[in-house]
């Protein structure tokens, strides 16, 4: 227990010393410290408690949640406090019926309110838990340079350095208490602390648009902490049945009936996070944040704590039409998202649709909620979270060193940083090629629909969503690799410690791909096999086989030895006219004209005007529709 | 053992199929325009011939994407008569194509960059359907080993027609035939430049053709799968429907990218209707 304990406050202790250190090389030695010790805890972690199944806490209870409603009740009023000022009057009403319930609970269920442990740790957790000590650490200490070059900038932005170091580490804490609480009321009060967080973070410029995207990020997920909190109600008022506010009571409940309403709601709070359709806007609005606070958002924290919880619940989901239309509320997501990243060039919005697409696919496994499901879900989720971290970091670190962001800028970026570009094409092949991670996790998925009554809709979903995804990341893996000539090399002058952390993210994914079935039958089959009785694996024969696609992809570039030697080199055909390799060629009237390449973005098939709308409609539908039948199903 | 003969006698026999094939091809082609045509083996010809070429690139790595994509291309199809999970073979085989798109992004042409950009759409054009066909193996078979297939007794194809159609049309995209053969085209009249493969030459276009090569004959097995309850009326189906899509290359003309992928997405819609009605009856009837 001691080292959960640790994990959930040690950052709480180093947040605060952040508010006071001013230097940047004295927080970078605080900041790369504390991530080697979250990180060293977190993998302590895994080996102490990985092959023990779940084992429960009895952390002290009565004191811990009176001072986490006094700060529910603080937050919720510095959230009308801030709504004031910027006269968001929809946040201060939300907050008002948030607090108003809370209290209520507080005081007229307070009997019911006991968990006989508060706190956890099963294998699930602690995939979690490693995602966010090593990947959420590993962003904390990029940050630190990142923010240094951001100010450098940006000399308009005021410097709040102190403090977002203090928001970054709570929010790391925020996640641990998350994933480690057994008591449902401890995962919502550090659900509110995620929200709170991360409005903070986008809100960081203090800009028009920051202040803007910041509050609609604040709102959607205040309007999923609601539905949390009615769920709670509702769990705490039919405590003999449901098992209260004791998650694992509650997951056990021999109720179905009774547990589907609030898991749904609960589900619903996950949509939000998971910033599923329609509330994907927020985390499209995140993008205005600096780009260390859009890797933590988008891998290892707050979108990954929303489909923690709709994970958490899929065996209450498992076979029930609510739970297959949350389910399709993912798939739509999918689907729709990945269509849109077709139409996008700048680098980070792709990587937002993409985030979104995928956390659909995550939710339409968990909604569904059979036991390979989860096991892909669970996937998904690892990979998910190293390779894009990586493309966040990668992007970021591009966009300072070429002053751009666009997917179309990027060409020939396999020349003017080479290293950078290794990486984003490690980092994009781990999201959608085989024998990467992502894929295995969609070929088990539709592997298990199949087997689903009714699957073929989400197979159907499946078809059309890889071919788009091949689509939108195969062509920005042509710009990394285009080589142009007569082009400088800007890769030097980067902090030097900025790479480190990028490195190591880049042997996350590697490794991630390598140990997978190690990871698979450590920790995802037991943790499957503890609440199903049965798990999913892939069949050996496969394994043996994408361990050998593996080998090739490895050895294949040692073929570069055998080209060196003797082959002539030749400009591009150029229609007939002379030419350079530079793409300049010989126009009429002795002009020397240049020729330029631009991928296809189809936007007047996959454009975000035409698609958002649509998807987001159905996707309301699906959500309201889900309420229903669980409704009916009492 | 048997898996491993069947990969190995792919890997062996496939290119010297594959090539006469090609062969035969050519020769029909040229009867339906009323030409005589050429040898039946002057696609060995023509590529013993690229091997003796000069080695001229624009960039070396071009000759790495495109070695990994007749390797990846050859890995799937040995696969695929190793009798191994549908699924991860399609992956395998999208792998390769991305290598080929790779590699023409690499040489930074215009030509061969347009004609990268218009492989990809016919990937996504095709990529539904393929997913959908193994999808409908499964349902039929119970599995989605090819070992498990072939050796059913159940005539795929009875419940599959509609499978089979939409399968027939994204074949005609991946055999490179008109009217989808958008990225490059067999055919001189089609092209003003050779798309995808236009900065490829000597032994590197060599290796695209044969690779092209593998992909057919492995295409080719995806279809006798329909037919496989019965090897003869198999072969003879896979006979019918290269010829089929021989006549159809010979009276159309290339389309516009946007019909390749609504055509090949509409298929895929076939296909789901054909499975939908499959599984209804599968949940009826059992």
């Amino acid at each position: 227990m001691q080292t959960l304990l640790f994990l959930i406050l040690f950052p709480i202790l180093v947040a605060c010393l952040l508010l006071f250190v001013k230097r940047t090389a004295l927080r970078y030695a605080v900041v790369a410290l504390s991530a080697l010790a979250i990180g060293g805890a977190s993998i302590y972690l895994l080996m102490r408690y990985a092959f023990e199944g779940a084992v429960y806490f009895a952390a002290p209870s009565e004191t811990v949640s009176l001072a986490m409603v006094a700060i529910e009740m603080g937050l919720a009023l510095f959230i009308i406090y801030m709504g004031a000022k910027f006269r968001n009057y929809l946040a201060i009403v939300l907050a008002v019926i948030q607090a108003a319930l809370v209290v209520y609970l507080e005081t007229t269920f307070s009997g019911n309110l006991h968990a006989v442990n508060n706190l956890f740790i099963d294998q699930f957790s602690i995939i979690m838990a490693l995602i966010i000590g090593l990947i959420g650490s590993l962003i904390a200490v990029y940050a630190v340079r990142y923010m240094e070059t951001y100010h450098h900038h940006h000399p308009e932005v005021r410097d709040r350095q102190t403090f977002f170091f203090f928001v970054i580490f709570a929010f790391l804490a925020a996640m641990f208490g998350l994933v480690f609480s057994n008591n449902l009321m401890w995962v919502f009060f550090f659900w509110e602390v995620t929200t709170i967080s991360s409005f903070l973070l986008i809100g960081y410029s203090e800009t028009e648009e920051a202040t803007k995207n910041a509050f609609r990020a604040l709102v959607m997920n205040l309007l999923g902490g609601v539905a949390f909190v009615v769920a709670l109600i509702f769990l705490a008022a039919t405590e003999a049945t449901s098992g209260g506010i004791d998650l694992a009571r509650v997951l056990a409940s021999s109720d179905a009936a009774v547990v589907l309403i609030p898991a749904v709601l609960i589900g619903f709070a996950g949509i939000t996070k998971a910033a599923l359709m329609p509330f994907s806007s927020w985390l499209l609005g995140a993008m205005v944040a600096p780009t260390p606070v859009s890797a933590l958002l988008h891998s290892s924290t707050m979108v990954k704590a929303g489909v923690y919880i709709l994970v958490r619940f899929s065996p209450v989901f498992a076979g029930t039409f609510a739970g297959f239309s949350i389910g399709l509320v993912g798939g739509v997501t999918f689907l729709v998202a990945s269509a849109i990243a077709i139409s996008q060039s700048d680098a980070k919005s792709v990587l937002a649709y993409s985030t979104i697409a995928n956390l659909g696919l995550i939710a339409a496994c968990a909604g569904v909620g059979t036991y390979m499901l989860v096991w892909a879900a669970i996937l998904l989720i690892v990979f998910h979270a190293v390779a894009k971290s990586l493309l966040f970091l990668g992007t970021g670190a591009i966009e300072h060193r070429t002053g751009s962001r666009n997917i179309e800028d990027m060409e020939g970026l396999i020349v003017r940083m080479p290293k950078m570009a290794v990486m984003m094409f490690i980092g994009i092949a781990g999201m959608f090629l085989a024998p990467f991670g992502m894929l295995i996790s969609k070929w088990a998925a539709i592997e298990a629909f199949v087997q689903v009554p009714f699957g073929l809709i989400f197979i159907a979903i499946l078809a059309y969503g890889s071919a788009v995804t091949v689509f939108f990341w195969a062509k920005w893996m042509g710009k990394l690799v285009t080589v142009t000539r007569n082009t400088e090399r800007v890769e030097k002058g980067f902090f030097e410690e900025s790479w480190a952390p990028l490195y190591i993210i880049t042997g996350l994914v590697i490794a991630a791909v390598l140990l997978f079935p190690v990871i698979s039958s450590i920790l995802i089959e037991p943790y499957v096999l503890a609440i199903y009785g049965v798990t999913a694996h892939l069949a050996d024969a496969n394994v043996a086989i994408m361990l050998l696609m593996i080998a090739l992809l490895l050895i294949l570039p040692v073929s570069f030895l055998l080209f060196k030697r003797t082959a002539r080199h030749l400009p591009a055909y150029m229609g007939g006219r002379p030419a350079t390799p530079d793409l300049h060629f010989a126009g009429s009237l002795g002009m020397t004209r240049e020729a330029q390449t631009r991928n296809y973005y189809l936007t007047e098939y996959f454009g975000e005007a035409k698609l958002f709308r649509p998807g987001a409609t159905v996707c309301i539908v699906l959500i309201l529709v889900s309420w229903a039948l669980a409704g009916v199903a009492l | 053992m048997n898996w491993l003969i069947g990969a190995v006698l792919f890997l062996i026999l496939a290119p010297i199929t594959g090539g006469l094939i090609a062969g035969i091809d050519r020769k029909i082609t040229a009867r339906m325009q009323g030409r005589v045509g050429p040898p039946l083996l002057q696609p060995f010809y023509d590529v013993g011939k690229l091997f003796e070429k000069e080695r001229a690139v624009v960039t070396t790595a071009q000759n790495f994407y495109v070695l990994a994509y007749l390797i990846f291309i050859a890995l799937s199809g040995a696969l695929f008569f190793a009798g191994g999970d549908l699924l991860l073979i399609v992956f395998a085989f999208t792998l390769a194509h991305v290598f080929l798109v790779l590699g023409a992004y690499a040489v930074h042409s215009p030509y061969s960059h347009v004609g990268a950009g218009r492989e990809l759409i016919q990937l996504m054009a095709y990529e539904p359907m393929i997913i959908l066909a193994a999808v409908g193996f499964y349902m039929v078979s119970g599995s989605f080993y090819v070992a498990d297939i072939v050796t059913t007794t159940v005539p795929a194809i009875l419940y599959l027609p509609g499978v089979f159609l939409g399968f027939a049309v994204i074949l005609t995209i991946k055999l490179r035939k008109s009217p989808f053969d958008i990225s490059t085209s067999h055919h001189a009249h089609q092209e003003i430049v050779k798309g995808i493969t236009t900065e490829f030459s000597g032994s590197t276009l060599a290796q695209v053709e044969i690779a092209h090569w593998y992909e057919n004959v492995f295409l080719l097995g995806f279809v006798f799968l329909f037919f496989a309850w019965n090897p003869v009326i198999g072969i003879v189906a896979v006979a019918i429907t290269y010829l089929a899509e021989i006549f159809v290359d010979n009276v159309t003309a290339r389309a516009r990218w946007q019909a390749a992928l609504k055509s090949g997405w509409l298929a895929a819609i076939l296909g789901i209707v054909n499975l939908a009605i499959l599984s209804y009856m599968m949940l009826g009837g059992a």
